[in-house]
């Protein structure tokens, strides 16, 4: 503004019309690919989850009906197979997000407390051994675990050295659950849980426990993005800076209680964040899914997304699918508002000025 | 790298800090040698499967499945290579998913800058709009869009083309999000510089900003890259064809055995561990700027 004056005339208001041009040039592209791609398929997945479309010429065209809410209630008060199917993708995906969100956030603070202790040599060394397995494909990630945890697999022979016969991992549809209850003699449902349901299938059957099979890619999901987490883990610790630490050891508080009441509450914002993201992420397992055991065995892996896009894509019910993938976005939702409710007060996220932090959000995300 | 000679102020104010936080090392006590151990037994724990995957790549599959875990194979074979290469379109994958993962690269690169500078410099009507849109888009978990993608890519007429493959990917906004926050951290005194020297927007953006948000840029492009490599459900869900399958989704349906029968654990390993190599390729020689804070890569 203050150079105006000596600029030529075209400067006036001409300037301030051509910053407004200049924008939405720069900023088209990304508002059009988004806007396409993005928000108009939502938009249109709305219609299509009330609708009869079958699969056949455009969901938009004249001989689709609207359907209201039949999909939906369908889906989840119907009580055939659709509702059995639905509450058994959303009993065994509840397993996975209640076991990998606090394990892998407690391993990824664990990793990144251990790897930025500042007298540590070979820092590096440690941090990209924990962190390599973020950067390969889940599609490569499940071939190699298919191998690891196959019947004669890695696993297999370690637990076989100190004398574990272990199962066939992902042929395992037994609950972990029901394993440990049949431990201390309950092997069958007591009639008070076999005969109540919810969604289809019993009590009983809800409390199974995540399957063998889930097991084994509850551990992978740890595995592969315990190390992503850390990343955003060292950042925060990294603003903490030492002053504080070493303030608190000439106030000779040990290192357990330095930990619990100097970095841990510091930590939130970034607790808050990772809880958040890993909501996000498990509750949409998928590329595993589709790679690694389509939903088998006996339907204990199947989740709500790779049901919705089962759904779809191979019985032709989108209606039914498009239905599904919306009550797991309200799911998500849901979820990231009790969470926020639970760690509310300070809840600011990261700096996100930093790259490095961001990028590794952004990465957890996929 | 490039930006060190082109040192910002922030970075001098970075460089600045850096002899404090080095500070004298004392030799780590008692419990630093279990500190060692832990970290030794768990760096094992993230290597080893690695280890194994390429050890077994190479082994006969009769030796795979009766000694699981030897890194050394007894019958040291490429045959599991050679049939991937000669029995199945793993070179055509291949060249998919380079196809694909440079124009994706060099697009977010490009369109994820520009609106990154016109949201943190430029004022125009409705900015604030759109970057509400933005993180609301951000919100909206992946996989809700499986099936309305296919609807739209379909709808278009762009099903099953590279053009169905690339350009729905070619913004995020994710990497848009990351460009506005750095070019926010630029002094805006630089541009003004640049204006009153006559240049205009796209100039200025182009030869002054961008070259100073070099590691943002360089962000973007390890993402980028990262990303649509490993993507799997966009192309599921936009093609359909064998001669547009990518890596990802070749391999997927290798490893579920819709391609073939048996274990043949060689075979699906070597195929795992061939398309791991581009991205830790990408990760190893930027890792620096990945892991490493002291690095430049790091504003503020």
């Amino acid at each position: 503004m203050t150079t105006r004056g000596s600029r030529p005339a075209r400067a006036g208001l001409g300037n301030k019309a051509r910053q407004e041009f200049a924008g939405w040039i720069f900023i088209s592209p990304v508002v059009l690919l988004l806007g396409l791609f993005l928000l108009v398929p939502v938009l249109m997945a709305a219609w299509v989850s009330v609708s009869d479309w079958s699969g056949q010429g455009s969901p938009l065209s004249s001989d689709v009906s609207f359907v209201g809410a039949e999909n939906y209630t369908r889906i989840l008060f119907g009580g055939g197979l659709d509702t059995q199917d639905f509450g058994t993708s959303l009993r065994n995906n509840l397993y996975y997000v209640v076991l990998v969100v606090p394990l892998q956030t407690a391993l990824a603070l664990g990793l990144a407390v251990l790897v930025s202790k500042r007298l540590l040599k070979a820092r590096g060394f440690f941090r990209t051994a924990f962190y390599f397995p973020s950067v390969t494909s889940s599609v490569a990630i499940t071939a190699l675990w298919l191998f690891l945890f196959n019947a004669s697999g890695v696993v297999n022979k370690i637990l076989s050295w100190v004398s574990i016969d272990g199962p066939n991992w992902f042929s395992d549809p037994r609950g972990v659950l029901h394993l440990l209850l049949g431990v201390v003699g309950i092997d069958t449902a007591p009639p008070a849980l076999a005969n109540g349901e919810f969604l289809g299938i019993s009590w009983w059957e809800w409390l199974a426990g995540p399957s063998v099979a889930m097991s084994a890619f509850v551990l992978m999901a740890i595995f592969t993005t315990s190390g992503t987490f850390m990343l955003l883990f060292i950042a925060a610790l990294q603003n903490i800076g030492p002053e504080m630490e070493e303030a608190a050891t000439i106030d000779r508080a040990n290192a357990w209680q330095r930990f619990r009441y100097i970095t841990l509450p510091m930590l939130k914002p970034t607790m808050f964040t990772v809880i958040t993201l890993g909501l996000i992420g498990t509750w949409q397992v998928f590329d595993q899914i589709y790679t690694g055991t389509q939903g088998g065995p006996a339907k204990t892996t199947l989740t709500p997304a790779y049901l919705s896009f089962n759904a779809a894509f191979n019985q032709n019910d989108w209606g039914e699918g498009a239905a599904i993938a919306f009550i797991l976005f309200a799911i998500i939702v849901f979820f990231t508002l009790v969470q926020r409710w639970i760690l509310r007060d300070r809840d600011k996220v990261t700096s996100t000025r930093d790259p490095r932090a961001t990028a590794a959000a952004v990465e957890a995300e996929r | 790298m490039s930006t060190t000679t082109e040192a910002t102020p922030q970075e001098t104010v970075v460089g600045g800090q850096a002899p404090t936080q080095r500070r004298r090392r004392r030799p780590l006590g008692s419990s630093g040698w279990s500190t060692y151990l832990v970290l030794a037994l768990l760096a094992l724990i993230y290597i080893m499967p690695f280890l194994i995957q390429v050890a077994t790549s190479f082994k006969t599959e009769p030796e795979a499945a009766v000694n699981p875990i030897g890194l050394i194979p007894h019958n040291w074979t490429t045959a599991a290579y050679e049939r991937l290469f000669k029995h199945s379109d793993y070179a055509l994958w291949t060249m998919n998913s380079a196809i694909v993962t440079v124009f994706v690269t060099l697009g977010r690169v490009f369109f994820d800058s520009l609106a990154g500078y016109a949201l943190a410099r430029i004022q125009f009507r409705g900015r604030s709009m759109v970057f509400v849109l933005l993180i609301a888009v951000m919100a909206v978990p992946g996989v809700v869009l499986l099936i309305p993608k296919f609807l739209v890519i379909s709808q278009l007429g762009i099903y099953d083309s590279y053009v169905g493959m690339i350009v729905p990917l070619l913004a995020d906004a994710a990497g848009v999000f990351i460009m506005k926050n750095f070019f926010e951290s630029i002094p805006p005194s630089i541009e003004e510089q640049a204006r009153i020297d006559g240049a205009g927007t796209f100039r200025t953006f182009w030869s002054i900003v961008l070259p100073m948000a070099a590691p943002a840029v360089m962000t973007i492009t390890i993402l980028s890259f990262q990303g649509s490599w490993n993507e799997l459900n966009h192309f599921i869900v936009s093609t359909q064809s064998p001669r547009l399958t990518v890596l990802t989704k070749g391999v997927a349906q290798l490893v579920s055995g819709q391609l073939s029968q048996g274990t043949q654990y060689p075979l699906k390993l070597g195929a795992a561990a061939l398309m791991t190599i581009p991205v830790a390729v990408v990760f190893f020689v930027f890792q620096r700027r990945i892991m490493n804070a002291s690095a430049g890569a790091v504003k503020e």
